[in-house]
Formats: structure tokens, C-alpha cells, sequence
């Protein structure tokens, strides 16, 4: 007879990994009108607030020509935040369906079930932000450079596994999808109460030392150096640290609960 | 009891129906009061220099103009909220169970409007509470303040009717959820935010003649300055116009909806 040899532990987490995100990206192809509000909320917060805040840029102060250049990488992590949140709302849908029930009682360790839900986030993240920076080139943003585009891209990635972390422990901790409502709003206070609309001696006082200690400041600021100036390590070591205490913090709580939830 | 009699009491039992039924679902209540006020804290925090821009209408600071775009987005959002909560009874049959009772139709309508002007009546006294917390005046005072809370409630009543109409007619909730970013298309493109005159093209140029912008201007006026005749007229005119606009789509999409079944 022939010995069944087992595949190592981590061949089978990765593919574990690997079928959560193919389902993620059946989702989109096969409702594709589903996608379609994260990508457009992004894109209309664009367009919008260029059109009503443009003149801001002719504040004393505002050292950037354009404020299209100023606000994309703004709406690019504001689709990261809508999407991570998305996927907060996917796994509460999961819950209510029963779904994620059935994941759990499989032999998959709960961390590879939370690393597909996030991974598959942060993937899904770049249509948004690619959607909105095709749009913002034409009316007048700045090319960042390649070097400022992909620092703007890993940003927006990471951006949206925090964003999932947030609303995957919550799916978790309210087991319902009403609890949307928070998963969304939490990522738009943590984005825009930074240097989202105007830079940090422009703030009013009290939004000012929110921004100073908020962490996705520095993440705005590394997302935005190459389309308002130069690629600097200085400006982008600060948003990749802030990055990685927000993952470590959120992941952590996203992994506590989903370790306490039981079948 | 009259037929008036018992017209008003489904109506008022089915609006009281929508407000609970709002105020137990965070997804209907957040986009109302949470995602405004948000914006609000933060455009404010955020933009608030722009009183320094040449051209920047005298006001006392950026919170006491941001009142009204606070409110008109609030409102917007409570008739798309309206909708989405009736097309979620059609799609669970409660609004068939409606339909086979010995009670008018429009009612049915009537009702979600009545809950929806509710939910604009407290979205403007959340955000003039707000206002007078954090500082800003209302220059024209009470009757100021009254005039603005009457026009938002008209106004959200005015949107619930085409948030009402589209649910009827799709009877989708999802097809109304979809509604949500065309909500803030029209608000970005009117003066809810900015100053028209200060606003890039082409939103200027549409901010211009958007209905919308007409019923701001009649609620911060009042606030930021004083009560004007033409700013009032315009607004009660936009106002009327998307009511009418409303009812005549509801009343032609609660055929439809009675004729598909």
C-alpha cells in the first residue's frame, strides 16, 4: 500500500490563501457591478472636492500649483479605506450566510483565513486607485514619477489591509452587516482628519493636532511626496512605519477576535 | 370615521413605521448623522482658511457657512435612505401586504414622506444644535433658525418623494443603495460646500443653475447673514418644483408597481 505523504503546513496554508483570494476576484468578475461604488465614491470625492476646494491652493501657504495633484493620492487611499472596509462588510455577509462557519471548522488556521480576507483587500485596492489616477493625470495631476507611483501604490495596498483588519474585527466582534456603517466611517475620520485637504499650517488648531499625532498623516504625506515634489526616503519611512504599528495593532485585534469566534 | 380621518392615520402610522425602523438600523441612521457630521468636523478643520480667500462671503467663520451644505447633504441622504427602506419593504412583501388593505395607495407614499420630512425636521435641529455648540451664530436668529428648519424639512420630504418613486419603480434596494454616489455628485456640483463664485469649472458653471444650490442659499442665508426675499423664493421654488417632480414620478411608478404586481 502505497503512504499518503502530507504537504507541508505552509504549502497548504498558501493555497488556502490563494482560494480565498480567487473567490475574492470571482466576486468581481462575476458581479462586477459590485465594485462599481468603490470605485466611483473615490472618483466622485476627487472631482468633487477639486472642484469646490481648488481655490484653496490660493491661500498663502499652499506651496502646491495644483490641487489635483494635492488631493489624488488622497482619494487613491480613500478607496483603499473604502475597499478594506468592503471587505469587513463581505465577511459580516459570510457570517450572516453561515459561510465563514464552515471555514472555520475547516483545518485552516485562523490566521491564513484572516491573510486571505486582508490580502485579497489589499489587491482588490489598486482598481480604485488606478480608476482615480487615470482620471486625475487628464485634468491636470502631476506625474509622480515611477519611483513616486509605486511608493503611492504600496501605500494605498497597505492602507487597505489596515482597512480590512479595522472591518474584519469588527464583522467579528458585531457578527452583522449593520455594523457597515462604522467599518466605513471609522476609515473616513482616520484619512481625512490629516493633511487630506489642505497642509498641516493651513488646519484649523484643533484638526491640526489631530493630524500631528494621527499615523496616516504620514502615510498621506509619503503617498502624495511624488506628486507635489520629490521621492524622498525621509518623507516615506514615516508613512511605512505608521503602516506597520496600524497592521500589527489592527491585525492583531482582527485575529484576537477571530480566534474567539466559535461555531 | 372620514376617509381624510383614516388617510391621516395610516399616514402617520407609517411614518412613525419609517423613523423607528431608521433609528434601529445604523445603515440608514449613519449616512444621515454620522457621515455629515463627520464631513462636516472635517471640512471645517480642513478648509476652514477659505474665509481668507478674495471673494469669500462675510461670515463669521467656515462652521457657521458649512451649516447648510451639513443640512442639505443630511436631508439628500435621508430621502435616499427613505428609499432604500421602502424598496426593502417591497422586496419583503410588506408593501403588498399595504397594497391588498382597504387603505389609499397613496398613502403607502405618503407615509414614507412623512417619515422622511421627520428625519429631515431633526437632521436640522442636529446640525443647528451643532453649530450653536461649537460656536457658530445665527444672525437673523429665531425666526432665522425657523425658516431654515422648515426649509430642510421640506426639502427632505421633496427628495424622499424621488427616493420613493425610484423604489417603487425598481423595487430594488440595491438599485437605490446605488443612488449614493449620484447623491454627492449633485451636492459637489452645487453650492452646499463652496461659494459658487470661488468653485473651479465646470462645477461653477453647473453649481449655477442646480436646483439644489437654490435651496442652500435659502437655508444659509439665514444663517450667515439674513433672511432675503429672492434667496427665499428661489429655494421655495426649487423646493416645489422637485416635490412636484417627486409625486408625479411616484404616482406613475406606484401604477407600474400595482401593475407588475
Amino acid at each position: 500500500m502505497e503512504a499518503t505523504v502530507a504537504s507541508p503546513a505552509w504549502r497548504s496554508n498558501l493555497a488556502t490563501i490563494g482560494a480565498l483570494m480567487a473567490r475574492a476576484r470571482n466576486e468581481i468578475l462575476r458581479v462586477p457591478g459590485a465594485a462599481i461604488p468603490g470605485v466611483l465614491a473615490p472618483t466622485i470625492f476627487f472631482l468633487g472636492l477639486n472642484g469646490v476646494f481648488g481655490a484653496l491652493t490660493q491661500l498663502r501657504g499652499f506651496e502646491v500649483g495644483a490641487y489635483e495633484s494635492f488631493i489624488v493620492p488622497v482619494s487613491m487611499l480613500q478607496g483603499a479605506g473604502f475597499t478594506g472596509a468592503a471587505a469587513g462588510v463581505n465577511m459580516a455577509r459570510d457570517i450572516e450566510q453561515g459561510w465563514l462557519d464552515r471555514l472555520l471548522v475547516s483545518p485552516a488556521p485562523r490566521w491564513v483565513l484572516l491573510a486571505g480576507t486582508v490580502l485579497s483587500a489589499s489587491a482588490r485596492a489598486l482598481i480604485p486607485a488606478g480608476f482615480v489616477l487615470a482620471v486625475a493625470l487628464p485634468l491636470g495631476a502631476g506625474w509622480p514619477g515611477i519611483d513616486g507611483l509605486a511608493i503611492t501604490f504600496l501605500m494605498v495596498a497597505a492602507m487597505a489591509a489596515v482597512a480590512a483588519c479595522w472591518g474584519c474585527f469588527l464583522a467579528l466582534r458585531f457578527k452583522s452587516q449593520s455594523a457597515a456603517p462604522l467599518m466605513q466611517a471609522g476609515m473616513m475620520a482616520v484619512i481625512l482628519t490629516t493633511t487630506a485637504y489642505a497642509p498641516l499650517a493651513l488646519l484649523q488648531p484643533w484638526l491640526r493636532r489631530v493630524a500631528e499625532i494621527n499615523p496616516v498623516t504620514e502615510v498621506v504625506e509619503a503617498a502624495r511626496q511624488g506628486f507635489v515634489g520629490t521621492v524622498t526616503w525621509s518623507q516615506t519611512w514615516p508613512g511605512l512605519l505608521a503602516l506597520a504599528g496600524l497592521f500589527t495593532v489592527l491585525g492583531a485585534l482582527a485575529l484576537r477576535q477571530m480566534r474567539r469566534t466559535g461555531v | 370615521m372620514s376617509a381624510l380621518g383614516t388617510n391621516l392615520r395610516v399616514v402617520r402610522a407609517l411614518g412613525l413605521r419609517s423613523i423607528r425602523q431608521t433609528f434601529r438600523r445604523p445603515q440608514l441612521l449613519a449616512p444621515i448623522v454620522v457621515f455629515p457630521t463627520i464631513l462636516l468636523a472635517i471640512q471645517t478643520g480642513g478648509a476652514g482658511s477659505a474665509v481668507d480667500l478674495p471673494g469669500f462671503p462675510e461670515v463669521q467663520s467656515f462652521l457657521q457657512f458649512m451649516l447648510a451644505g451639513a443640512m442639505m447633504q443630511s436631508l439628500m441622504l435621508a430621502g435616499n435612505s427613505g428609499g432604500i427602506a421602502f424598496a426593502v419593504d417591497i422586496e419583503m412583501g410588506f408593501t403588498d401586504r399595504l397594497f391588498a388593505a382597504p387603505i389609499s395607495r397613496f398613502t403607502i407614499v405618503l407615509g414614507r414622506l412623512a417619515g422622511t420630512a421627520a428625519l429631515g425636521l431633526f437632521s436640522a435641529l442636529w446640525f443647528l444644535a451643532i453649530g450653536l455648540v461649537f460656536g457658530a451664530e445665527i444672525e437673523s436668529g429665531v425666526w432665522g433658525a425657523l425658516i431654515a428648519i422648515v426649509l430642510v424639512t421640506a426639502s427632505a420630504t421633496a427628495v424622499g418623494g424621488i427616493g420613493a418613486a425610484i423604489a417603487l419603480r425598481t423595487g430594488s434596494a440595491s438599485v437605490v443603495q446605488g443612488l449614493f454616489p449620484l447623491v454627492l455628485v449633485v451636492l459637489f456640483v452645487s453650492s452646499a460646500f463652496f461659494p459658487v463664485d470661488l468653485m473651479i469649472e465646470p462645477a461653477k458653471a453647473i453649481a449655477e443653475y442646480n436646483p439644489m444650490s437654490f435651496i442652500v442659499e435659502g437655508i444659509r442665508e439665514p444663517i450667515i447673514s439674513g433672511v432675503h426675499a429672492s434667496d427665499l423664493i428661489g429655494a421655495v421654488a426649487a423646493i416645489l418644483g422637485i416635490f412636484a417632480l417627486g409625486l408625479l414620478l411616484s404616482a406613475r411608478a406606484l401604477r407600474h408597481r400595482l401593475r407588475v404586481g
